[in-house]
């Protein structure tokens, strides 16, 4: 389902290194490339530690790329100054993972919807403003009358929907979700995450929805990547990552979904993730690999292209990995809402 | 908001929710109490004293010269010349407790400046600044203090400006760690993905969340520039006679601590309560404002 055309958002190589003490480098974000189309959602999964969000945040230039190039809109924005950023910020926002701390405690919602418009629509007179806060508020299932409240005053998922309100008043092509619904309840969950599929339907927005939780991704994703250590190991369309991974760490992570009667085995991945600024030679994932061979220390695996529109970064394409979900993992969500 | 959370309430409430609690806390604080009560009948005593008052400050009683309080027409005694000491002590405050609150002004705008400035842009630039801030710290500050008023003529403008330039790098040392932390924040991060102008970010987003700790700042900086400028003007280098202030006057009262102990101890128990009223408010307004007694912040 990518986009007809020139992709919306390209990135090329993209990585992001931090200096640390002792003059080692930790790679958050190391070697990633993909692209997004206009309206479509690329779930980015992986677990704490993997990358997903500062490459959310290098992708929105919040934080600046070591290397690598971002295209968003046709428009190479890689080495783009603050102040040249500030015109295409309205076209790409963000919603953050936790609604308490992403919103200024000390403004109101309606000050805090003002700002985008102030910013990047400064023409606009003080009704035609009120006018759109409250189609935002609407629109994100929200009453007009929240506009006076404050961030305090509500809820963790009205809260996520004032913030989703301030991504949207500028009507932008691209929303980076970072775990938006992983600090609220699950039926909570449910209802923002149909929300975002629901905005995605009627607005054409195009979402880079990151998330550790599979289910919710595969519910929402028309694409999805897998990240480990910093790395893209593997990136299929949901469907078909659902129905047969080919990476031994997305068995590992479809594995680790709790599911109720236990009707498969568990991999168990043993220990932690490994430190980013010494990562293992070759295959970052060998250490923890199940199927692991001595070969797999040699060289780091290239993303290569198993099946149509499939990649995966492991050398032994022979595996058949085994994917316990359905390939319209709904149940969780169907049961709990 | 309308209806105060109960007391003891669990329930996070920062920011505009919090203000009650905090109010609370400080209205509780006893030492604050008093410290305000102090400051708020210093200063009404200075502001509208002098009027009330049948001496005028520069009026000559030969008579009741050296009258030691309470035992004559002047209640706080007089002083060599037979002047009125209570109304020189009240003109003697406008001008110290001018001094110290103009001194706060100006240490705490240019500390915060600086503080913003460095938390925010950071670098090599933020740092240069910030061990600047701490190289002027390490100088004595009484030093810095009288070195400077040797260099310039002394006067009310003079000596607040030096003041001023002597205590504004806690100001800053504050905001700029405060700006640095708070710059990692969700809601800064939203701002600057939203392209809001450096401007909005750093006066609407962010120091609206470091009012409190400079709040506290500036109250203990107003104690200090009020003792700051008693010593000046004590060692003579501060406000210079016939402008009274406290620290004049008790230069002036010197000659005569053992005949006549009233001009020094009257304007040294005015020091006393000003600077220790100041630094209760101060300590009151940190444990009220203080964010870890705040359960969500």
């Amino acid at each position: 389902m990518s986009g007809t055309g020139a992709p919306l958002l390209e990135v090329t190589d993209l990585a992001k290194h931090y200096p640390i003490t002792g003059g080692r480098t930790l790679r958050a974000v190391d070697g990633v490339s993909f692209t997004l189309g206009a309206g479509e959602v690329l779930g980015i999964v992986g677990e704490s530690g993997s990358g997903k969000t500062t490459l959310g945040r290098t992708v929105l230039r919040l934080t600046a790329a070591s290397a690598g190039t971002i295209r968003f809109r046709g428009e190479e924005i890689t080495d783009y100054s603050r102040r040249r950023m500030r015109p295409v910020r309205r076209h790409m926002q963000l919603v953050f993972q936790d609604p308490y701390a992403s919103l200024n405690p000390r403004m109101s919602v309606e000050q805090i919807l003002a700002i985008p418009l102030q910013v990047h629509e400064p023409g606009l007179k003080r009704a035609e403003r009120r006018d759109r806060i409250e189609a935002v508020l609407s629109t994100v299932g929200l009453f007009p009358e929240a506009a006076s409240r404050y961030p305090h005053e509500f809820s963790g998922g009205q809260r996520q929907r004032v913030g989703i309100a301030r991504a949207l008043i500028c009507n932008p092509a691209l929303l980076v979700a970072d775990e938006p619904v992983s600090a609220l309840d699950v039926s909570v969950q449910a209802q923002v995450v149909n929300l975002l599929l629901d905005l995605r339907q009627r607005l054409g927005l195009a979402i880079l929805f990151i998330a550790h939780d599979l289910a919710v991704v595969g519910l929402i994703s028309d694409r999805v990547a897998v990240m480990y250590l910093g790395r893209i190991v593997e990136i299929a369309e949901t469907t078909t990552l659902f129905a047969r991974p080919r990476h031994p760490y997305t068995e590992a992570l479809f594995s680790a979904v709790p599911d109720i009667g236990g009707r498969h085995d568990r991999i168990l991945l043993q220990g932690d993730i490994p430190s980013p600024v010494s990562p293992p030679s070759g295959c970052p994932f060998r250490t923890r690999c199940p199927y692991a061979e001595a070969a797999c220390a040699e060289a780091l695996p290239p993303l290569v292209e198993r099946a149509p529109g499939h990649f995966a970064a492991c050398r032994r394409p022979e595996l058949t990995l085994s994917s316990p979900l359905s390939p319209q993992p709904v149940s969780r969500f169907a049961a709990d809402a | 908001m309308s209806a105060a959370a109960p007391l003891g309430s669990a329930l996070p409430a920062p920011a505009r929710g919090a203000r009650r609690p905090a109010l609370r806390r400080f209205m509780r604080h006893r030492l604050a109490m008093f410290g305000l009560a102090a400051i708020v009948i210093l200063v009404v005593a200075c502001a509208i004293g002098p009027y009330l008052s049948p001496y005028g400050p520069l009026t000559i009683d030969l008579r009741h010269r050296f009258q030691p309080p309470f035992l004559g027409p002047h209640l706080l005694g007089t002083d060599q010349l037979g002047r009125d000491l209570l109304v020189r002590l009240l003109l003697a405050g406008r001008i110290s407790l001018t001094v110290g609150f103009a001194a706060m002004g100006l240490s705490t705008v240019f500390g915060v400046i600086v503080g913003l400035a460095a938390g925010f842009y950071g670098g090599w630039a933020g740092t240069a600044l910030m061990r600047f801030v701490d190289a002027v710290l390490c100088f004595p500050q009484i030093f810095l203090l009288l070195t400077l008023a040797a260099l310039v003529s002394p006067g009310v403008l003079t000596i607040t400006l030096i003041v001023a330039l002597t205590s504004w790098m806690e100001v800053a040392r504050v905001v700029e760690g405060q700006i640095r932390s708070l710059r990692e924040r969700d809601f800064a991060v939203a701002a600057e993905a939203i392209g809001v102008s450096d401007t909005h970010l750093m006066l609407r987003e962010l120091l609206p969340n470091v009012m409190a700790p400079i709040v506290v700042a500036a109250t203990l900086t107003v104690a200090r520039a009020i003792l700051l400028e008693s010593y000046a003007s004590y060692l003579g280098y501060g406000i210079q006679p016939p402008t009274p202030s406290w620290g004049n006057m008790l230069n002036n009262a010197q000659e005569y601590l053992t005949s006549a102990p009233w001009l020094a101890i009257v304007p040294g128990i005015v020091i006393t309560l000003a600077v220790t009223g100041f630094n209760f408010l101060g300590d009151g307004l940190r444990d009220a404002l203080d964010p870890r007694l705040d359960i969500h912040r």
